[in-house]
């Protein structure tokens, strides 16, 4: 499917998405937290799109706000898409896990609750999964100060 | 005798055991937590980070030209593979033009890497269910591959041989001569492997029917490389975003339907032979021409995002960068294909024997600081 065809499509199931194409090689969709798990849900199921393998899951710390990223590919039909989702709650970010859907997001969000301390809503272990329970702080957010072993240049 | 257990009054009670951080069979540091109910496991849960670097965000702070070297730290066994996805994606994202000469040379090297990636999972594979010879096999074999990186770049393991914009260096004059020889070498070596191992019925009883995962179930695990193609999944990056010199060449992708641990060791069997193939095709058509094409000593890529996948030995490694315009990423990520290989571990491992996962986990082909970056 064409990235024309998929926009119109996700402009129906979330009329309030946020499309753009600049920068970057594929169609990518901001939705809000609150329609992320209706949006994804869809986009794996329906006929359509089926985009089965979620393939990378990424943090993203863009200053203001915390979000997540991610790529999505159908196995049936080849073609790619990224979602994106944000929340300016720094203090106690959460998004809702898409592990129910894809069963590789249980890693994966724990990766990014490690580093970034975003917290999956309905996650079956959301915990820690590199670092030591008792770590202080997340790392990869942009404000992480760790005097000791960071080497700035 | 399961009558007698049966017929007792024996109380079956679940508990913890711990497998690794320094268990020779999970090939790293990693620990396992299981769960057993006498032998049979009931649940498997991977304790990461004993080697965790931080890759990502040291990326954060260095150059393009860095970062490549950080990357065959990740997974050591597809070094140059690794190194081929950084500069993919920076050579994407500048439009460079890469000269033929670079795209046919690093297919060679790569598909290298991976039969010797190979011969190493296999040695090992061997020695995890209990057949030490295939070791010095493997190893004899996979020898002859880093002589021949070791004279092309002068490392062995880790080669850093690309950079953005092409090699460090051109190939050795003798390169093609002993890449040559080596795959006439390793074509009479391979059925001597199956004689070894694969017709081994002791082997074949430990492995068949063993760790089953469901094509359903791959894809939504993100089971990528001979992981997912055992199952059915037809998962190769060279097919479905060919890269480098892969859209020129012909070769089969390995698919099996079982899904068990004796498929996923078939795949990686067929691998070698489709390998040598490619490297048939290329070895003496590589064109005339420059190694490397000039950048900037800076590289500063535009203001944007950038995806790439390779077919590492392992499975699909992504590259994925936000850009700001600086001389490093905003934010960088390693998809690596280990991480999502485990995370199906537990699912396919839970209801068998101890012994069955040691089977499971050597045609994972886990390599830990894949998993942990």
């Amino acid at each position: 499917m064409t990235n024309e065809a998929l926009q119109l499509l996700i402009k129906d199931w979330a009329p309030e998405a946020e499309f753009t194409e600049e920068g970057s090689q594929y169609l990518n969709v901001l939705v809000k937290p609150e329609h992320l798990h209706d949006l994804m849900e869809i986009l794996k199921f329906n006929s359509e799109t089926s985009f089965d393998y979620l393939f990378c899951l990424t943090g993203v710390d863009w200053g203001q706000a915390l979000g997540v990223v991610y790529h999505l590919e159908s196995t049936q039909y080849r073609h790619i898409i990224v979602v994106k989702s944000q929340t300016e709650d720094r203090e106690n970010p959460r998004l809702d896990s898409v592990y129910d859907i894809w069963a590789t997001a249980e890693f994966h969000e724990r990766e990014v609750y490690d580093f970034f301390g975003i917290k999956f809503n309905n996650h079956p272990n959301m915990k820690r999964i590199f670092l030591t329970d008792e770590w202080d702080g997340f790392p990869l957010r942009k404000d992480y100060v760790d005097e000791i072993n960071m080497v700035i240049k | 005798m399961e009558t007698v257990i049966a017929n007792s009054n024996f109380k079956s009670e679940e508990y913890f055991i711990n497998m690794g951080p320094q268990h020779p069979a999970t090939h790293g540091v990693l620990r396992l937590l299981l769960t057993i109910d006498g032998e049979i496991i009931k649940k498997v849960e991977p304790d990461l980070g004993y080697i965790h670097r931080s890759i990502e965000k040291m990326c954060e702070r260095d150059s393009y030209q860095q970062i490549v070297h950080l990357t065959d730290r990740m997974d050591y066994l597809s070094a140059n593979i690794n190194n081929e996805a950084v500069c993919l994606t920076v050579e994407n994202a500048l439009q460079l033009e890469i000269p033929d000469r670079v795209k046919v040379i690093r297919t060679i090297i790569g598909e290298l890497t991976r039969i010797a990636s190979h011969c190493l999972w296999w040695g090992v594979m061997g020695m995890d269910v209990g057949a030490l010879t295939t070791y010095f096999y493997g190893f004899r074999d996979r020898e002859m591959i880093n002589d021949i990186m070791e004279e092309t770049c002068g490392a062995r393991l880790t080669m850093n041989y690309n950079v953005p914009g092409g090699l460090m260096f051109d190939i050795h004059p003798n390169f093609v001569k002993r890449v040559k020889d080596f795959v006439a070498h390793f074509k009479t070596k391979i059925p001597e492997y199956n004689r070894l191992l694969t017709d081994n019925i002791i082997f074949q009883k430990r492995t068949m029917g063993v760790g089953i995962l469901t094509k359903e179930d791959a894809i939504s695990y993100g089971a990528s490389g001979p992981v997912g193609r055992a199952s059915g999944y037809s998962c190769d990056v060279r097919k479905h975003h060919p890269y480098s010199a892969f859209d020129r060449v012909s070769f089969t992708e390995c698919l099996e339907t079982e899904g068990d641990t004796f498929a996923r060791y078939k795949v990686r069997m067929a691998e070698l032979w489709e390998s040598l193939s490619i490297i048939e095709q290329l070895i003496d058509n590589i064109p005339e021409g420059e190694h490397r094409v000039a950048t900037n000593a800076v590289i500063k890529l535009p203001k944007g995002e950038y995806y790439q996948k390779v077919e590492t030995a392992r499975g699909e490694l992504g590259v994925y960068i936000i850009s700001d315009g600086v001389k490093s990423p905003y934010r960088m990520k390693f998809r690596s294909p280990g991480f999502s290989n485990l995370s199906l571990l537990s699912h396919i491992a839970s209801g068998g024997k101890i012994a069955d996962l040691v089977a499971t986990m050597a045609t994972l082909d886990l390599v830990i600081p894949d998993i942990d970056r």
